[in-house]
């Protein structure tokens, strides 16, 4: 039993690491990818000792700036929650990463040890729980400030967020009835297989519209340009209005761990997670005939290395998106996810189930 | 049909910062490995090491043409104060040793905080003794008092 709590406790620790590492340094890559792009150079000064490696150190000197502001909440706020605001939004979003399987079985002295925290029964439930209870870190903040920008702003956010779940929901609908599962390890272990003798069985080959709506609607979550509007930097500052420092820095933590939940969340669902194409427990089995063997350690270790890949191709993604297109406005966001995502989300389900059924 | 449209144009946007991204990392990441480009990455200039080209029209800090002897060629004329719009200009006169000029400054001082770098001083100039011609574009300071550059003493 100990044995148990201390592997719990360490792929805690190895999960959150790996979580808040690439959270901290996809500051960098969004500011170097949105440079490269835009025919710009990028954060490239801070150094340590002269040593500049292309600005890696920035997300540290950022962290290192927002530790020594003041820690700010004005007179009129509500102190307790605006205190706990920040804490909501980070840990409903942090949290969900524990339902995400990183990689295959490990076999290590004797015991099988999945490469997932928690191997939930009902993951897909609890992620799309969790980050709905997202909102009240939104609601909370805007509340908790007594200012009016930022209530506006966290009205914005809750509306949309709430608008975008429903899309989000009805997108796996199609999903699971394809992968009898809520389980994501199970999810990903149906992804395994071919789809027509060459495709690798993935979601998005079976479910791509479903695909597409899971993603726009993931996309308006993260409320990141172009859906920005509970944020509206250049209207109203959002209900990170009366923020600074730490508490500040911890919001857009969160945009970024959002990031990285979607995108893990669209590798998990729809990318086949840790499944190399073609490859299984023993190695690789081409289409065209070859098989190549491959060790069950190096089998591991190209699994947990494609969903990481997955996952930093999504984040991207995601940035390249930011960096593209322009807000939208607010009726139009409104239209986006009731009048096309859902649409689209309930057509799915109905052909999913006709193919399910003919079939 | 719209909606078509709008789909399109959404693909044709993101193909355009695609390609953008894709282009200039691969000159970058030839550059890194010490492969000569003709292009680069990037358009930045890395200012404080790398300078762009001043026009040669520029009007940067001022500086007073010397003679062959090594003093200004200012006679103290007092066209340049006269006729400086922002009065950022003091000169001090005094009597020249040579008896050919009549008069040479003993002071002449340009107040950087107050110059608009109008270039009026280059042109009121008879004897063409004042020019903005340095290059010098950094001449931010921390106080008032270090904005009052001399020209007579550098």
């Amino acid at each position: 039993m100990p044995a148990e709590a201390l592997i719990i406790a360490v792929k805690v620790v190895l999960a959150l690491t790996w979580t808040l590492l690439l959270a901290l340094f996809l500051t960098w890559v969004e500011r170097k990818e949105s440079a490269v792009l835009q025919d710009r150079i990028g954060a490239n000064r801070a150094s340590i000792l002269g040593l500049r490696l292309f600005g890696l150190f920035q997300p540290f000197a950022d962290a290192i700036k927002m530790l020594f502001k003041e820690d700010f909440a004005p007179s009129f706020a509500q102190r307790t929650l605006h205190w706990l605001a920040p804490a909501f939004s980070f840990f409903f979003v942090a949290v969900t990463m524990i339902a995400v399987p990183f990689g295959d079985d490990v076999h290590l002295l004797g015991r099988t040890i999945p490469l997932q925290v928690v191997d939930l029964n009902a993951a897909v439930l609890f992620v799309l729980a969790m980050l709905s209870l997202g909102v009240y870190g939104i609601l909370v903040s805007g509340w908790a400030s007594s200012n009016r920008f930022a209530l506006v702003g966290s009205l914005r956010g809750a509306a949309q967020l709430v608008s975008y779940e429903a899309a989000l929901g009805l997108s796996l609908v199609g999903l699971i009835m394809v992968f009898p599962s809520l389980s994501l390890s199970r999810i990903v272990e149906f992804q395994g297989g071919r789809l027509l003798g060459i495709l690798p069985r993935w979601g998005i080959f079976l479910q791509p519209l479903g695909f597409v709506v899971f993603y726009l609607a993931g996309l308006a979550g993260t409320k990141r340009v172009p859906f920005d509007l509970p944020e509206g930097e250049s209207e109203i500052i959002g209900f990170y209005t009366e923020y600074g420092g730490l508490k500040f820095g911890l919001f857009m933590f969160t945009d970024f761990l959002e990031v990285i939940v979607l995108a893990a969340l669209s590798t998990t669902l729809f990318f086949g997670g840790w499944q190399v194409p073609w490859l299984g427990d023993t190695g690789f089995a081409f289409p065209w005939g070859r098989a190549v063997p491959v060790a069950p350690w190096g089998v591991t270790v190209l699994r947990v290395l494609s969903f990481n890949l997955k996952v930093l191709f999504f984040c991207w993604l995601q940035i390249l998106t930011r960096w593209t297109y322009p807000r939208f406005r607010y009726d139009q966001v409104m239209d986006l996810g009731w009048k096309l995502l859902v649409p689209f989300g309930v057509v799915n389900v109905l052909a999913t189930g006709l193919v399910l059924a003919v079939r | 049909m719209k909606s078509w449209t709008v789909a399109a144009e959404i693909v044709r946007g993101s193909a355009i910062t695609m390609r953008h991204f894709f282009v200039n990392m691969a000159f970058h990441t030839l550059r890194l490995f010490g492969i000569k480009t003709r292009r680069q990455g990037a358009v930045t200039i890395q200012y404080p090491e790398v300078r762009k080209e001043l026009s040669s029209r520029h009007r940067s800090l001022h500086r007073l043409r010397p003679r062959a002897d090594g003093r200004s060629s200012c006679v103290s004329c007092m066209l340049c104060v006269t006729v400086c719009p922002s009065e950022c200009i003091t000169v001090e006169a005094a009597e020249d040793p040579d008896p050919e000029i009549q008069k040479a400054p003993v002071r002449f001082e340009v107040d950087l905080g107050r110059c608009c770098f109008c270039g009026f001083c280059v042109e009121a100039c008879p004897v063409d003794a004042i020019r903005m011609d340095t290059g010098e574009i950094r001449l931010a300071s921390a106080s008032r008092v270090a904005l009052k550059t001399r020209l007579d003493k550098t």
